[in-house]
């Protein structure tokens, strides 16, 4: 995994574990890797990892049972998609208005460059 | 836990420390930092009793390295920079020095062997210095000792080695390890030391993990050098600039510009990090 050097290691692993998520590998209800195992993985050191099970945990997308370990809760897929919305519709949206006007792309414009699936 | 209290210690003429105190809690892989000829191999010595302090003390678990008991060597493995050339394979030395070491384990050692790439069948002296690196690294780990110090254990490896070197430390480690690696390497080892030491001349600088330095210690990615900075350092894309944390704001640790900003600030660092 290539890192990004301006985000904490340990959220990037959490937006590492939610792109696994929403790709299906890990799925609701089901036990998640462990601590151990994804940082060895990752090359990462272990307590890292924990510091991003821990928050995931905190945001209720992943939660710990007995003798399982971590395991992925029911709605993590929506949850997670409504914070990534929350975070576009902040972050991404003004920074795309802001490139529009710069460039001077009209809304009109705009649609003949959506992509033909 | 390791605990160093009001250590001095001396060669000949060269002060190397001077009434320093730290600790080493268990579950960690420390990153042991410093210039060269600071000390950071002296202190490894001394923490698995091949040297002796001059005054203070150090005890590990309860144990005083420089007594050399059986039960606290057993526990304990240093895998030095210089590599030996003994004329004999890396499966015959382990299994003469695994006896020391009740919980050494000759699966774990071929299993690593295996992971890090190493031909099974040569001798010591046939191999190249990062492929006897590596060797001794498969040796040291499948004693599974407590303690594990690693002093430059990247120098000579390559690229795949390097991070095959991550990954087999961080399985290495539990809650009852403590592992220490010293190095100038640090990017070999960037994102799996956690917490950093910082020696100086005769000092501590720093010892602290990086959540802790990261509350106290912001790392500004951007397009200019800001003057207020305790380091700042051109990369490629902009600037890197090592500041006080004032608005609680959470960044990436930059283990090299961090390590000069302590090297430029000493005592400021010192005292924010208190």
């Amino acid at each position: 995994m290539d890192f990004n050097k301006n985000k904490p290691i340990y959220l990037q692993i959490c937006d590492h574990i939610y792109e696994r998520i929403l790709s299906g590998e890990f799925r609701s209800g089901e036990r998640l890797m462990s601590v151990r195992e994804l940082g060895i993985e990752l090359g990462v050191n272990p307590n890292t990892v924990m510091r991003s099970f821990e928050r995931l945990q905190n945001k209720g997308i992943i939660a710990t049972k007995r003798g399982i370990g971590f395991y992925v809760c029911e709605n993590a897929r929506e949850m997670i998609l409504e914070e990534q919305k929350k975070e576009f519709i902040e972050n991404d949206i003004p920074e795309f208005f802001k490139k529009m006007e710069l460039y001077g792309i009209t809304f009109d414009e705009l649609v003949r460059f959506k992509p033909v699936p | 836990m390791i605990k160093i209290n009001n250590l001095d210690f001396a060669y000949k003429n060269t002060q190397v420390f001077r009434r320093i105190s730290l600790e080493f809690e268990k579950g960690n892989i420390y990153g042991l930092l410093g210039e060269n000829g600071v000390g950071k191999t002296t202190l490894l010595k001394l923490i698995c009793g091949l040297q002796q302090p001059q005054y203070g003390e150090i005890t590990v678990d309860g144990f005083t390295p420089s007594m050399r008991q059986p039960e606290f060597l057993q526990n304990v493995y240093f895998l030095p920079e210089e590599v030996i050339t003994e004329d004999t394979t890396p499966e015959k030395f382990i299994q003469k020095t695994g006896v020391f070491y009740p919980r050494y384990d000759f699966d774990l050692f071929n299993k690593l062997m295996k992971e890090l790439e190493v031909d099974l069948a040569k001798k010591f002296n046939e191999l190249s210095h990062g492929q006897k690196k590596k060797a001794l690294l498969a040796c040291a780990m499948s004693l599974k000792t407590d303690y594990l110090f690693l002093d430059e254990p990247t120098n000579g490896l390559d690229i795949p080695s390097k991070a095959l070197f991550r990954k087999v430390i961080s399985q290495y480690c539990s809650d009852e390890t403590t592992v220490i690696i010293s190095t100038h390497q640090v990017k070999d080892v960037e994102n799996l030391i956690d917490p950093i030491v910082i020696l100086d001349r005769d000092d501590v600088l720093l010892n602290a993990s990086f959540s802790k330095i990261t509350e106290k210690i912001f790392f500004e990615y951007g397009p200019e050098r800001l003057d207020n900075a305790f380091y700042t350092e051109m990369l490629p894309g902009g600037y890197i600039n090592v500041m006080r944390n004032v608005n609680n704001e959470e960044s990436n640790v930059n283990i090299e510009a961090l390590f000069n900003a302590v090297m430029k600030n000493k005592e400021q660092i010192k005292n924010l990090m208190k």
